[in-house]
């Protein structure tokens, strides 16, 4: 199995989600933290500042929108993206960083939404697959998506596109290896791989290349 | 009555083609809403507190601390002292807060006493299974002790697969509203109109009075027919707290309990005669579904090949473990690979060609012509007599190729579906059903049809689906049901309304209703086109009645009456290539061939799409699926998906999908294809190690740890 690709992001947080909740509060950057009413001074040796456990203001750029929000610290990305701005493109499946459904970009990289927290990503760039398309206009990987029918049930998809466009990106004309490493972080449960990757190798800049073999137009 | 018949195959304007899906556009965008998308204001969220342990009985519980909490709003206690608890992460008690992470936190206050029972977990040995196991009674057919004599090549092994889980994206549950008399269940389900009632009787509420609701759904594979027991603790939450409440099951739970595949091991003797004829069969199989002991049936072992001497003989083993469900293509999976990987080592032992063995007993199957004829095309495909060589080459590459074949077989007669067709005078048409697209293309392939029978573009036919009781009833979405349920009772419906409106603008057109046609987006002559109405013309003379007719199929029925619209009963060959470090015991997939039939094919884009999706769930099944029990504790092992490995886009290789559509296929209608080309990935990947290494790795799935000590008991690594 290629490895799960790690999360992009680099916030100035060493705290892990997990440690969150189960501690009863978090040592944060006060840098990333807008709601500084919400905090309370933290020892001086660390020169940072502990969060919640209680609510704590916050705003995020979603789409290109400022989102201004209430949330205890140990709220990810994603269930504030979900429940709190009714943004349910990306999905909660491994909930840990393993398949990808939640895929969002942040400053133009790809990261799994529900392995940050919403603190931990102020002042940033974030975009979910509902900011992709143009109105009624969809973006080419969508367009390709939808040409290659490199979708089933559908679920895994919002990510998939989400770390297709980030792929294609950075790597406008891919090779079929690189596209079989390159997305090998987002999970299908239905099997939509083939159509995945034509999409992909269709909206590069080459468009050569398949996981399909020949043999297809018997009759 | 109109006489139902599909087109003539050259006449088809829709029919057959690629069309994209409809709900394409959605699914990329995250405008597709799933169940667990539903954001209801105020809801409430439940989480469970499940058991620890694999076999215990409820000592006591204490629910104070939680009940205590801000922002709980209820707990019930599920399963209270006394009960016997029969498989971990079993539902004990369930909480309703104001958030997820509430929910938790008072999940983790609730404190529960067990009485630690002994447990059986793993079901890989029967002997050491004691009581636990349930044996069927033997079944023999001719003489299989004269046979075993007379034959002059026997193999023995033993060859096993063991339980995996259905690993749904969209992990099962619902949003429940239960306001008043009425229950709306937002419910993640593939079986729409059987739901009510699985609501109503336990909840003592007319059926009548149960919503069910459903745009679409991550992923199901035969796990998502029922309410669940936890589907009506959320309903009595609901009832409780006058709330919407939300529950969808964590991975570990979704892994466990929420649907698995039963396990197949079988020790197996086969004979055949010199010229490679096959004569004998001996198999005792085992295997388990849970408590229930199950496991595979045998009545589908020895798989689509029948010797005319048999013996065979299974045991059901009872674990401690969560409850199987139906998994794409119920038993067939198991008992094709178990039954090919005999085959093949029977091959070898005549140090035949295992394609020349198949195709010397194909007698032995129900389709000889037609598995002739794929294994054919697949052996071109695959290249199969230029790459194919004895087992245990010796070549210096520690890398090894090898290659190996099944084939398979399926039903997949159309359910019980009806379809409420509407064309309103304004030319608008829609169909209403309630059935659920599953990821298949359900919806658009209803499209299709409506659009070839009226001669109007797909896009503008209105398909209706995923609600109850607002749509007639069709069939749950299993065994490959779907697509010619839909597809038989749309093409009724329509043809009924197309005989209806020729009868009210035949006058119009001066000509009997017999002589017209819909065709281009008009009502015409038949050969004379110049004298039409346009779809929007001719559906005006409706007045302001809308035109409303219901189109069925009935499963069962054989009338001459119903045409020729649906059939049962496939084939389907695979080929796969692989190749394996005898290093590191790593098996990578090179090239697989699937050549698959399903009568007539009403959307050959995403027929292709079911079998490709198909080949790489066979593939995760082949190479990485394993629920892992630890034997000390009787917990899951691997109930998260970094540890619960599937196939992802790198690990699939080069996939070759033909769809076998000749006339004769043609002719039959359609006939489900969610199932066949997902059976026989296992036995071509696992003949295509043994091919590769020169030894049989007994047990799927064929790691690297298996594969090594296979190698090892040859003789060690580079024996």
């Amino acid at each position: 199995m290629p490895k799960p690709k790690e999360p992009e992001v680099k916030g100035a947080l060493d705290v892990s989600r997990r440690g969150f909740l189960t501690g009863a509060g978090a040592v944060i950057s006060s840098s990333l933290v807008a709601g500084t009413e919400a905090l309370r001074a933290a020892p001086e040796s660390s020169g940072a500042a502990v969060a919640g456990p209680g609510k704590v203001d916050l705003t995020l750029t979603v789409n290109g929108a400022e989102r201004a929000l209430a949330l205890e610290p140990r709220v990810t990305l994603l269930d504030a993206l979900r429940f709190e701005l009714d943004l349910t493109g990306a999905k909660k499946v491994c909930d840990r960083g393993t398949c990808g459904a939640c895929t969002v970009t942040i400053d133009g990289k790809p990261a799994y939404a529900c392995s940050l927290l919403a603190i931990q990503v102020q002042g940033k760039d974030i975009r979910t697959v509902e900011g992709l398309a143009q109105g009624d206009r969809l973006h080419p990987i969508q367009q390709a998506f939808v040409d290659n029918d490199a979708q089933q049930c559908g679920y895994c998809t919002p990510g998939f596109v989400m770390a297709c466009k980030a792929f294609l990106d950075k790597n406008p004309n891919p090779t079929l290896d690189q596209v079989r490493t390159g997305l090998g972080g987002n999970l299908c449960r239905c099997g939509t791989y083939v159509g995945v990757a034509q999409a992909v190798l269709q909206s590069s800049e080459s468009q050569t290349g398949s996981l399909a073999g020949e043999g297809r137009n018997h009759a | 009555m109109p006489e139902y018949r599909w087109p003539d195959r050259n006449e088809r304007q829709v029919l057959g083609k690629r069309v994209s899906r409809l709900d394409g556009p959605d699914k990329v965008t995250g405008k597709a809403k799933y169940t667990s998308d539903v954001n209801l204001a105020g809801t409430l969220h439940a989480r469970f507190l499940r058991c620890p342990h694999a076999h215990a009985r409820v000592a006591s519980i204490d629910t104070s601390a939680a009940e205590s909490l801000p922002g709980v709003k209820a707990v019930r206690v599920i399963q209270g002292p006394g009960k016997e608890v029969q498989w971990s992460l079993d539902d004990i008690a369930v909480v309703a807060a104001v958030d997820e992470a509430t929910a938790e936190d008072a999940v983790g206050r609730i404190a529960v006493e067990y009485e630690v029972l002994p447990h059986l977990v793993n079901e890989d040995d029967p002997g050491k299974a004691g009581d636990r196991t349930k044996p069927a009674s033997e079944q023999v057919k001719g003489d299989p002790d004269q046979a075993f004599q007379d034959a002059d090549a026997v193999v023995e092994g033993k060859y096993g697969i063991p339980v995996i889980t259905h690993c749904c994206l969209e992990p099962h549950g619902q949003v429940i509203d239960w306001s008043g008399e009425t229950l709306t269940a937002y419910q993640s389900t593939q079986n729409i109109s059987g739901m009510a009632n699985q609501f109503a009787q336990p909840l003592e509420i007319p059926a009548a009075n149960v919503s069910i609701v459903q745009d679409h759904v991550g992923g199901g594979y035969g796990s998502k027919f029922g309410a669940d027991s936890w589907g009506l603790e959320t309903a009595r939450l609901s009832r409780e707290t006058g709330r919407p409440v939300r529950n969808f099951l964590e991975r570990d739970a979704e892994l466990f309990v929420a649907g698995v595949r039963p396990s197949g091991f079988a020790r197996i003797k086969v004979g055949a005669r010199k010229d490679g004829s096959l004569t004998a069969w001996e198999a005792e199989s085992w295997g388990t579904s849970g408590l229930s002991g199950g496991g595979i049936s045998m009545q589908v072992l020895p798989y689509v090949i029948n010797p005319p001497n048999v013996r065979k003989k299974h045991t059901g083993i009872a674990t401690n473990t969560g409850p199987a469900r139906a998994w794409r293509a119920p038993n067939h999976p198991q008992t094709c690979w178990l039954t090919f990987a005999a085959l093949d080592d029977l091959a070898a032992k005549l140090e035949m060609d295992p394609l020349d063995f198949y195709l010397k007993n194909l007698n032995l199957t129900e389709r000889p012509d037609l598995y002739r004829k794929q294994l054919i095309r697949a052996e071109e495909l695959m290249g199969w007599r230029k790459k194919w060589r004895p087992r245990g080459q010796e070549t210096a590459n520690p890398v090894k190729r090898g290659l190996g074949l099944a084939f398979h077989t399926w039903g997949g007669r159309g359910h019980n579906s009806t379809a409420r067709l509407v064309i309103d005078p304004d030319g608008s048409v829609s169909v209403s059903m309630g059935t659920q697209d599953i990821g298949t293309g359900t919806t658009t392939v209803i499209a299709m049809v409506a659009a070839e029978t009226f001669g109007l573009p797909v896009n503008s036919i209105k398909v209706n689906t995923g609600r109850s009781p607002d749509y007639p009833r069709s069939g749950p979405s299993g065994g490959s049901t779907t697509v010619g349920g839909v597809c038989a009772a749309t093409r009724r419906a329509c043809q009924l309304a197309l005989e209806e409106l020729f009868e009210k603008v035949a006058p119009r057109l001066g000509a009997e209703p017999s002589e017209l046609e819909a065709a281009s987006g008009r009502i015409r002559v038949k050969g004379k086109p110049f004298r039409s109405l346009t779809w929007k013309q001719a559906a005006s003379r409706l007045g302001v009645t809308p035109l409303e007719v219901t189109g069925r199929n009935v499963s069962a029925s054989r009338r001459a009456s119903d045409g020729k619209l649906i059939d049962s009963g496939v084939a389907g060959v695979q080929m796969a290539e692989v190749s394996v470090d005898t290093e590191t015991g790593v098996v990578r997939m090179k090239k697989f061939v699937a050549i698959q039939d399903c009568g007539l094919i009403v959307n050959e884009k995403l027929a292709d799409s079911q079998v490709y999706g198909s080949l790489i769930m066979g593939i995760s099944s082949a190479l990485t699926e394993e629920r892992i029990m630890d034997e000390r504790t009787g917990s899951l092992l691997n109930g998260e998906m970094e540890f619960y490995k599937l196939a992802g886009l790198g690990d699939i290789g080069q996939l070759v999908v033909e769809m076998w559509k000749d006339a004769e296929q043609d002719a039959r209608g359609v006939i489900g294809l969610g199932e066949p080309p997902v059976i026989a990935p296992v036995g071509a990947i696992g003949n295509a190690v043994a091919n590769a290494i020169g030894v049989r790795v007994p047990r799927a799935p064929f790691i690297p740890r298996r594969v090594l000590a296979a190698l090892e008991e040859k003789g060690g690594l580079y024996a």
